[in-house]
């Protein structure tokens, strides 16, 4: 069972760093429910 | 079949336009201001006069005055001094004049002026270096009731600094959202920053506008109507008005990483016979300005993002002196790779140098996304070039070209400190293809290596991002 069972997440990426789909993963892979996923710009 | 041909870039220049009055139709500031009143107030007693922006040292570097890394200590803004206009490689132009530009590039009669702006304008640009060139009957004919412009559905007012208005632009059509005053001012501010950059190239190389076969357009505008949004062709567009009539163009769409896969293009079809001279061009982003001038104001800043950007390039055969463009340098972030930072940066700047054979720190400069920090980082953006110069660092030290001790070195001396408005793709390496030209020719670099990158996954159709790398050479034997 992963750390994160049960709970969902919203994962907002940043294109110089991590990326939206990269975080998603990671927190799949916890247990967690991604409900959104994006990545964004800040410049 | 004709042998393959070596292209150079013969020459880059670029442009600024300092537009105050203009700054409150960014995207960011159209949508916080008439929300919110107070803020208005401030943002219109906060920005910056024309000497300020002129002498301010990233606009100085723009322009080719300074190099990036000759820019003194921070903070850059609020200092002053007696820096030109005109700078080696392009000029800054006050908004009076600009006004009078988008004026002389409007071919729709969109812009009305109120009589004593026109006359002001006209008489301005008549004095410019390169009034010859510019269509200045035009903006005589555009005087008129600016007020009564303003009653027409759709139409938007064209101010000069906080208060003064001088001009008014309507709408082409009552219904088309491709049409708006809005889209056709985006459009005309990046056609005659784009024009004014190209016309200071063909000036600083004494170039015969008709021995220019092509144009490849890379700004951020999309140019259409209701039935096809980005039908585009702003290459062509800038090629009439500035007078190329043996040219013809397209543009190149690729978010912030365009300019590079357009100067790539380029010398492809430089390299394979099909054009002898072809121009890159990209004109400024109206949506950009004031982008973050929340940060600014809670600072106690000017609005930094005041200026309009503009970049021109040549691109043509060997003449045995440019920088040659290396087509066999070129890299690109494949779909494969994924998504994140070091894998883009792996694809553009360690594999392309790995397959010639060339070590990472025999590039002298790395020109990425060069973003002036004093912009960014009040609001909370941070300083995106040395992030990249530090991941670029990190990989080599990955590689083992470097020891994991110098990667701080490393980026020092290889990198820059950000200078380009936050014009994603003027930002995106193309800012630095004046000093590139400099530096490979009368300067002391050997290579450069430009990095583009662009944004992909705001359009929502892919999470990917996307970006384009490509070596610069100095030119002459043994190289």
């Amino acid at each position: 069972m992963g750390v994160l069972e049960g709970k969902k997440i919203v994962a907002l990426g940043e294109r110089d760093g991590v990326s939206g789909p990269a975080i998603a993963a990671c927190m799949e892979a916890a247990g967690a429910t991604v409900v959104f996923t994006a990545t964004e710009c800040f410049v | 079949m004709s042998e393959q041909r070596t292209a150079v870039v013969a020459g880059s220049t670029q442009v600024l336009a300092h537009v105050p009055g203009l700054a409150r139709h960014g995207s960011k500031p159209a949508r916080e201001l008439p929300r919110h009143p107070d803020v208005s107030e401030k943002f219109l007693a906060s920005l910056r006069s024309y000497d300020d922006a002129v002498a301010y040292a990233p606009h100085q570097a723009y322009v080719g005055a300074v190099h990036p890394r000759a820019m003194g200590e921070r903070p850059w803004w609020g200092r002053s001094g007696n820096a030109s206009r005109l700078g080696p490689r392009g000029e800054i132009v006050p908004d009076l004049e600009f006004l009078g530009l988008l004026v002389a590039v409007d071919r729709f009669d969109l812009i009305t002026l109120s009589p004593d702006v026109a006359d002001e304008a006209a008489a301005a640009l008549a004095t410019h270096p390169l009034a010859k060139h510019l269509d200045i009957d035009r903006i005589d004919k555009a005087k008129g009731d600016v007020a009564a412009v303003l009653l027409r559905p759709g139409s938007m007012p064209l101010h000069l600094g906080a208060t003064r208005l001088g001009g008014a632009i309507t709408a082409a059509h009552e219904e088309d959202e491709a049409l708006t005053a809005a889209v056709l001012l985006d459009n005309l501010a990046s056609k005659a920053t784009a024009t004014l950059s190209l016309l200071h190239l063909l000036h600083n190389g004494g170039i015969d506008p008709a021995s220019i076969d092509f144009v490849i357009g890379c700004g951020e505008e999309a140019i259409g109507d209701r039935y096809q949004r980005g039908g585009g062709n702003m290459a062509k567009a800038v090629a009439e008005v500035a007078g190329l009539s043996e040219a013809s163009g397209m543009d190149v769409k690729n978010f912030c990483a365009a300019p590079a896969p357009a100067l790539v293009t380029a010398a492809a079809m430089v390299s394979a016979g099909l054009f002898d001279r072809v121009a890159v061009i990209a004109g400024g982003s109206m949506a950009k300005l004031g982008m973050k001038f929340q940060g600014h104001l809670k600072h106690d800043m000017p609005v930094m993002e005041d200026v309009l950007g503009g970049a021109a390039a040549l691109v043509q055969a060997d003449d045995g002196v440019s920088p040659r463009i290396r087509l066999d340098s070129v890299g690109r972030h494949r779909v494969g790779m994924g998504g994140s930072n070091p894998a883009i940066m792996e694809a553009l700047a360690v594999e392309p140098l790995r397959r010639l054979g060339i070590p990472m720190a025999a590039v002298d400069d790395y020109a990425t996304e060069l973003h002036n920090p004093e912009i960014t980082e009040p609001q909370g953006s941070g300083d995106v070039p040395a992030r990249n110069y530090k991941t670029i660092a990190a990989l080599a030290a990955q590689a083992g070209e470097i020891e994991r001790a110098d990667i701080a070195a490393f980026a020092a001396e290889h990198g820059m400190p950000g200078f380009a408005p936050t014009q994603g793709h003027l930002a995106s390496s193309l800012c630095y293809l004046p000093h590139a030209v400099d530096r490979l020719t009368t300067g002391g670099a050997n290579k450069v290596l430009l990095l583009a990158k662009g944004s992909l996954f705001l359009g929502r159709m892919s999470q990917l991002s996307d970006g384009m790398s490509v070596l610069l050479e100095r030119n002459g034997k043994g190289n």
